[in-house]
């Protein structure tokens, strides 16, 4: 396997990414999680829409697609089904995925198709400069909530475990271990496989709800999560208070939402043949 | 071998999109265009192609653009308001260079319009209907057969300049039933791809060869290639704010279609040399085509390639006519675009015979107007 620097597109750096940014994390995560897989780099694509998370491909030194915003899962519908021999992978954001591309998301989970989706949710929309996305907490300030924000966010990994995706884990860049784990999994996984990690933002998010300092946001989301096993369901599944969402009670609920074997998309045509290494 | 059939246009253009090597097809249901839609679910696997109804039109041909991207050649179908849907990622196919067709079976609009009937108020929106400066390639059926000949011809068009091609059709044609000759073993244009392996310009020019369109990157194939929407340089890295860039990508990718316009453009002309001359395309046209034959002092200029439109023939018979009359199941979209040409070549007289609502033009209303027109 290649080493990093050979994995990433070296005449490309520096980034873009701002100091302090998520994105660091989860390139190298990512990077791991597809050295332990041993997937072929050379029959993989990699799929994005628009956002700051969405520029990871672009240094990826492989096959890539930026696409545009919303839509990577449905370019990475195509392409898996235009070639299945291909590892699709997506990596999107919270923005992408959550708001303007939430109707592809929760299709393709429906659908079952063997991708890989990988959600940086950063609860802001970074690129554009801060604004209020689907999945920033409530209370939160964003320069389109500067009064705290009053609508309550997606938990996007609930939605994609009740849609009906095979795997759905979520961890923080806090938790790099078991997120690299998850991103293995989900790789390995037959079907539609979600990992979302809740990224930091100083720039945006962090700066204003009192967090600019990138280790302190780290810090702030380690300490407010929350494992999934610890929690107690509540009697009544709709209630404001369901563990399921993003924060609770001040703490962020990680772990693996889903782990199921419902057959693909892919196995249920081509004879079975599952395509790709997957 | 021919095989004689009996198909819709709709039909025709799922028949014809088998013959042109079609293996990909995504979609989502709307009319009038729905039976192209159930027509490729049923034809693609016999084929060993894949067919997928998607949740929406964008999703739809963002499916198509990624299949696309691996090789295959791939189309969508849909009506007026799906088109609406499609617009930002026709341009994404433009950037990229992604060959791709999309058939929109007009139908009334604005807004949900007038489903079941037909019309050609889309065709503005197929040349300017994706933001940003570009060129597209449009073709304009007027009979089944032809749905089945231009769809070939249509997929031929995108892998040789790479770009998305528009088939223009509308919901009389789509519906209407004719006499279809399927030919087997038509001449196919195959995509010119990179070789496997590491590539350094993937959206370069080719300064010895001067050759428009570069070679298509397979993803799997070892080309390693980033492709992106945003402005991007000759490697295929995005350069946003570099005018030089933007300038050399956007030239590129006009004039590949530009600069090839006598190859691209397509016309029927009959009676050249009478006085009046009739401009019309699509639906309207199978009227037109009863009048000159039964005048043979009346033109017909038919366009069958609506965009990059056809100047030069305009302008070859303009120049030696007294006046013009055309007619558009529309409120006059082609009509500037002939004026400006014809205007040019010195003909000053230009009429226009609008239909609006899904009325079709009568051969006889035709000649009442011309009759008018002789007559002042």
């Amino acid at each position: 396997m290649t080493g990093i620097f050979d994995f990433y597109r070296k005449d490309r750096w520096p980034h873009m990414f701002c100091p302090g940014c998520g994105n660091g994390i989860i390139m190298n995560c990512l990077y791991e999680a597809f050295t332990d897989a041993a997937l072929d780099i050379d029959k993989t694509v990699f799929v994005s829409g628009i956002g700051c998370s969405s520029r990871i491909p672009g240094y990826i030194f492989a096959d890539s697609l930026h696409s545009t915003h919303g839509r990577a899962i449905a370019f990475a519908t195509g392409i898996k089904l235009g070639n299945p021999r291909l590892n699709v992978i997506v990596i999107t954001g919270d923005g992408d995925l959550g708001s303007i591309g939430g109707n592809h998301f929760i299709h393709a989970c429906r659908r079952n198709l063997d991708l890989s989706v990988i959600c940086v949710n950063n609860n802001i929309y970074g690129m554009t400069g801060g604004q209020q996305s689907s999945a920033t907490p409530h209370g939160f300030v964003t320069s389109t909530t500067p009064l705290g924000n009053i609508e309550y966010p997606f938990s996007l990994s609930a939605l994609a475990a009740s849609a009906g995706a095979n795997f759905v884990a979520r961890w923080t860049i806090g938790h790099v271990k078991k997120l690299t784990k998850s991103i293995r999994m989900a790789f390995e996984k037959d079907g539609f496989s979600f990992v979302e990690v809740i990224s930091s933002c100083p720039t945006h998010t962090g700066k204003m709800n009192w967090m600019s300092d990138p280790v302190e946001m780290i810090r702030w989301l380690k300490d407010n999560s929350l494992s999934l096993k610890k929690l107690e369901m509540p009697k009544d599944p709709l209630s404001a208070s369901n563990p399921l969402d993003l924060i609770i009670q001040g703490k962020i609920v990680i772990g693996t939402f889903r782990d199921a074997n419902r057959k693909s998309y892919l196995e249920q045509v081509d004879g079975g043949d599952k395509g790709g290494q997957k | 071998m021919v095989k004689e059939d009996f198909l819709s246009g709709n039909e025709a253009v799922a028949e014809g999109a088998i013959a042109a090597g079609c293996r990909f097809f995504a979609g989502y249901p709307i009319t009038p265009s729905t039976e192209i839609l159930e027509k490729m679910a049923r034809l693609l696997p016999q084929v060993g192609g894949r067919f997928i109804q998607m949740e929406d039109e964008m999703a739809s041909i963002a499916a198509i653009i990624g299949a696309s991207r691996t090789g295959k050649k791939t189309m969508t179908a849909t009506s007026g308001p799906g088109f609406s849907l499609m617009q930002e990622n026709i341009g994404f196919a433009i950037m990229t260079e992604t060959p791709i067709v999309i058939v929109n079976v007009q139908r009334g609009g604005p807004s949900s319009g007038q489903p079941t009937v037909s019309s050609q108020g889309d065709v503005m929106q197929t040349r300017w209907g994706t933001h940003g400066d570009h060129s597209i390639i449009v073709m304009a059926p007027n009979s089944a057969q032809e749905c089945f000949d231009l769809t070939i011809e249509a997929f031929n068009l995108a892998e040789n300049y790479r770009t998305p091609v528009i088939i223009l059709s509308d919901a009389e044609i789509g519906h209407m039933r004719e006499r279809v000759l399927i030919e087997k073993g038509r001449k196919l244009k195959k995509r010119i791809r990179f070789k496997d392996g590491r590539v350094a310009f993937p959206f370069g020019f080719d300064f010895e060869s001067h050759e428009l369109v570069p070679p298509f990157p397979v993803f799997g194939r070892k080309n390693r290639v980033h492709v992106t929407g945003l402005t991007h340089n000759i490697v295929g890295y995005p350069k946003t704010c570099d005018s030089g860039v933007q300038e050399n990508l956007l030239r590129r990718i006009i004039d590949k279609i530009e600069l090839n316009k006598s190859k691209i453009c397509k016309v029927e002309i009959f009676n050249p040399g009478a006085d009046i001359l009739i401009v019309t395309y699509g639906s309207p046209s199978r009227a037109a085509l009863e009048v000159v034959k039964n005048n043979k002092d009346i033109g017909l200029l038919r366009l069958i390639t609506l965009w990059p439109f056809a100047d030069e023939e305009l302008m070859m018979l303009a120049k030696n006519v007294e006046s013009i009359l055309v007619l558009e199941m529309n409120e006059g979209q082609m009509l500037s675009e002939i004026e400006r040409f014809a205007r040019r070549a010195g003909c000053q007289r230009i009429e226009f015979l609008p239909k609006v609502g899904g009325n079709l033009h009568h051969p006889h209303e035709i000649e009442l107007k011309i009759m008018e027109m002789k007559g002042t």
